[in-house]
């Protein structure tokens, strides 16, 4: 359990008066508020951090305290009572949270080192925010791969020891975030209960480069196909498909197999167009007569 | 639209403790839309999140309906930026290896 140095966090000495630190503390306030820095975890943890400076030298017995001790704290008196008071109490916080996070600024996010000197529960909290009327919003990572969401499928997901049971569409993106209404914590007083917020990140191990509902793909055909012509099979994202190549097909010639993409988001029977861009393989280690021959032909050109 | 679906702005009077001014003023400044139930002034449920950002910014960091109008509009346009980017991003990894 680290020191915490309340003056730094807040940036003000540490003859600071009352009217300086709630000065600062009031500026990063606004300056980190979860309301003004939605989705920012950074931003929520230094809310937290200037909100424990405050209600330690905001608070004339508090800052007492922690000025006499200081470094020394684990020293001091009053952290061996808060220790023997708190041992309990802390014991039961921390059983009580887990699981899901909700999204933003619960209370009981004191330090350890906060609850070691002060104790959880002997904190006044006069800043601290009471719980919404509407039920907090739970925030969820689903990792998929992408051959996962190419078709629509059911998942159940267990959320703080419930079973949701989800459709995921094909054709979700990489980052799209889902809401389930109501799905979130409950509210308080009959307020609304909080809404589930599910962001899908989607994992590529296949050969395929996805934009949208687009495919990307690289084929690699030898020098005598791409001369003379023929006929390819190349991989779609659930099959194959033979390609006629044209005689005298340049590196790099890109094709567009309509309707052979990714599933588009929630329009069902609609796809998206695969394109393939061909990669002419050059040949190596050649042998003497066919050096020869490239010669010929090299001969027949000038 | 069922009636459930509205609160009276009584008990969000009580609850956020703050005065029935307070939201018509809100209604006036177009941040919340007040509906009369029978003869009851309320807002729709799907109004609370919003409007608890906005008891929040108010009580926490004490701005004026201004203000609040003018970050919730900022908030807006981060919101879609962020999209714009994650959208970009996507786009990218086909150049990815």
């Amino acid at each position: 359990m680290a020191f915490i140095d309340y003056y730094k966090v807040l940036g003000v000495s540490k003859s600071a008066t009352t009217a300086e630190i709630k000065k600062a503390y009031r500026k990063l306030a606004r300056k980190y508020h979860p309301d003004v820095n939605p989705n920012d975890k950074t931003a929520e943890q230094k809310f937290k951090e200037i909100n424990e400076a405050n209600e330690v030298l905001g608070d004339p017995e508090k800052r007492k305290k922690y000025d006499k001790y200081g470094k020394d704290w684990q020293h001091g008196e009053a952290y061996e009572q808060a220790q023997r008071q708190q041992q309990s109490q802390r014991q039961y916080q921390h059983h009580a949270s887990g699981g899901f996070e909700g999204a933003s600024f619960s209370e009981g996010d004191f330090s350890d080192f906060f609850e070691s000197m002060f104790g959880g529960g002997g904190a006044t909290r006069g800043r601290g925010r009471s719980a919404g009327f509407r039920g907090q919003d739970f925030n969820a990572e689903l990792q998929l791969d992408l051959r996962d969401v190419y078709e629509t499928h059911k998942r159940i997901l267990n959320v703080n020891g419930k079973n949701i049971r989800l459709t995921i569409p094909a054709g979700v993106e990489n980052g799209q975030v889902i809401k389930i209404a109501g799905k979130g914590g409950p509210g308080v007083n009959g307020g609304p209960n909080g809404d589930l917020l599910i962001q899908f990140n989607i994992g590529n191990n296949t050969k395929f480069k996805r934009d949208g509902s687009d495919l990307y793909s690289t084929e690699t055909i030898d020098l005598y196909t791409a001369i003379l012509g023929g006929e390819i099979t190349v991989d779609t994202f659930d099959g194959k498909v033979k390609l006629k190549i044209k005689p005298e097909t340049q590196n790099g010639t890109k094709v567009k197999l309509k309707g052979k993409g990714f599933p588009v988001y929630k329009k069902e029977g609609h796809f998206g167009d695969l394109y393939i861009t061909y990669n002419i393989e050059m040949p190596t280690k050649l042998s003497a007569k066919e050096k020869a021959l490239f010669n010929e032909l090299n001969n027949l050109k000038s | 639209m069922s009636t459930e679906t509205y609160i009276p702005i009584e008990t969000l009077c009580t609850f956020y403790k703050v005065e029935t001014s307070f939201f018509h003023g809100l209604n006036d400044y177009g941040l919340i839309e007040i509906t009369t139930i029978e003869t009851s002034p309320c807002i729709h449920q799907k109004q609370i999140k919003n409007l608890e950002s906005i008891v929040r910014l108010h009580q926490d960091l004490h701005i004026n309906f201004e203000g609040i109008d003018t970050i919730l509009n900022l908030l807006d346009k981060i919101h879609d930026l962020q999209n714009e980017l994650a959208a970009t991003k996507n786009r990218l990894r086909i150049f990815e290896d």
